[in-house]
């Protein structure tokens, strides 16, 4: 059975593609800014597309921030994509001064090194040996921001994925039914599609207090 | 490191995919879904879909078109034609596209790629580039430019494209998709003079158009700057494949995402 999962309306980010990738798992998400509706969602997904700054912004004049905050930090099941990855950090180098969800204990900065950017296109991703969901192959990303690897993430429980763009990268990370991605599943065709499927027995599982 | 980028393009025409040779003589290629799917399971990177529809009526099209194909396929989607304000972006985001790709309007009032860039990022942003070779037959000595030709490669704008291109990536362009008028469909291989003019005058990400035939084609792109290589004709006609030119592109040592499944779909 799949979950009730509500894709947070954002205003920039780009729905449709997430909305299509869960369609074809059998999945219609529902489209909502509403606290009480994310704060009650069996499963979330905080697309993003955009500046950091902006993105906040938004999460902040809906009254999202907490209840988003409080869904990664009790576990339930939440999947966060590009630049929702990096606003579950502490903050970005692309609005130095805006604090992020603050539930990822690192930061986003501007990837260095990488010979052109955006970094657009396929990368491959390996994930450590903690990891549950994430799995070895090849991702799609579109991005020019990246959140730092910091031992800080192991010790609050959460699992990294790297990638190699220039310098190595948290391509995602994972902690229970929470799962946040830089590259966008949606959008890596056969490995995305796969992913996001293990992200849904996941939060089903969760739900039903398997793995709570 | 990212993998170089194979990007079948769909020019779409009241609902079907067309081909010419330097944007004119068009002649029917498919439906577009049943092409998409095709190109994704043959392994295409992305897949870049160009409203080439002249009429309102037209321009509607394209948006259900790009609905239906984003339904149907799992990989980004570039969508771009008839884009002339924030708001024809957003539409077309909205309908399912991932980058939206901006041409005449942009030349016309270049403010609308930082419109674009400011409410949808930079990597939403791409600069559809159409360039032709000047002729100056009185300096053959001088090293070569271009001019952005615009409305179907009928009208040269005297603009220096890589000029423009400068300007864009300046005003927010993420990516550019560079298309060689005077290779366009003629299967000559891509201008790779332009390219490697573009790749050193910005450091987005430039996709090379017009001209390939061959692997060998796609590699002269790549050592010339680009980051990814598009090509219409020669997967409409079924001259290769998708999965077909990645092999080839491997066996000669360039990193690419290769199928993983049998070919049994091409």
């Amino acid at each position: 059975m799949s979950p009730d999962v509500v894709l947070v309306r954002t205003g920039v980010a780009n729905v449709a593609s997430v909305t299509a990738a869960l369609q074809r798992l059998g999945v219609e998400p529902r489209l909502s800014d509403d606290p009480a509706v994310i704060r009650g969602a069996a499963a979330v997904v905080l697309p993003g597309v955009g500046a950091f700054g902006a993105g906040m912004e938004r999460l902040d004049a809906a009254g999202l921030v907490t209840p988003l905050r409080a869904r990664v930090e009790r576990g339930e099941p939440t999947l966060a994509v590009c630049l929702g990855l990096q606003l579950l950090g502490l903050e970005s180098e692309e609005e130095p001064g805006v604090p992020g969800l603050g539930v990822a204990p690192t930061r986003t900065r501007r990837l260095t090194g990488a010979p052109r950017l955006p970094h657009f296109g396929w990368n491959q991703v390996e994930p450590d040996p903690g990891c549950t969901m994430l799995t070895a192959g090849e991702a799609y990303f579109a991005h020019s921001f990246r959140l730092d690897d910091s031992p800080a993430l192991a010790a609050e429980g959460w699992s990294v994925a790297r990638s190699l763009e220039g310098e190595p990268f948290v391509a995602a990370i994972e902690r229970g039914a929470v799962l946040g991605c830089q590259f966008h599943p949606e959008l890596s065709g056969t490995y995305g599609a796969a992913l996001l499927e293990r992200w849904l027995e996941r939060a089903a599982l969760t739900l039903s207090g398997g793995a709570a | 490191m990212v993998r170089l980028r194979v990007i079948p393009c769909l020019d779409v025409k009241d609902g079907r995919v067309v081909k010419g040779v330097r944007f004119q003589g068009l002649r029917d290629a498919g439906d577009p879904v049943e092409r998409a799917v095709a190109y994704a399971e043959s392994g295409a990177d992305e897949l870049c879909l160009l409203d080439v529809s002249a009429t309102r009526e037209g321009r509607a099209s394209a948006v259900e078109t790009v609905r239906a194909v984003r339904a149907a396929i799992g990989i980004p989607l570039t969508v771009g034609g008839g884009v002339r304000r924030i708001e024809d972006a957003a539409r077309l985001l909205d309908a399912g596209a991932d980058k939206v790709a901006v041409n005449t309007a942009a030349l016309e009032r270049p403010e609308l790629i930082a419109e674009i860039k400011a409410r949808l990022g930079a990597q939403c942003t791409v600069l559809s580039l159409d360039a032709a070779r000047r002729e100056d037959a009185e300096r053959p000595d001088r090293p070569p430019s271009w001019e952005v030709v615009v409305a179907g490669g009928t009208r040269r704008t005297g603009t220096d494209a890589i000029e423009w291109a400068r300007r864009a990536v300046s005003l927010g362009a993420g990516e550019i998709l560079a298309t060689s008028w005077d290779r366009d469909g003629t299967g000559d291989g891509y201008d790779a003079e332009l390219l490697r003019a573009l790749a050193g005058a910005v450091s987005v990400p430039l996709i090379a158009s017009g001209g390939a035939r061959t692997a060998g084609h796609m590699e002269t792109a790549l050592d010339a700057g680009a980051s990814a290589v598009l090509a219409a004709s020669i997967f409409h006609d079924g001259v290769t494949t998708v999965r077909q030119i990645k092999l080839e592109l491997a066996r000669s040592g360039r990193d690419v995402r290769l199928p993983l499944c049998p070919p049994s779909v091409q």
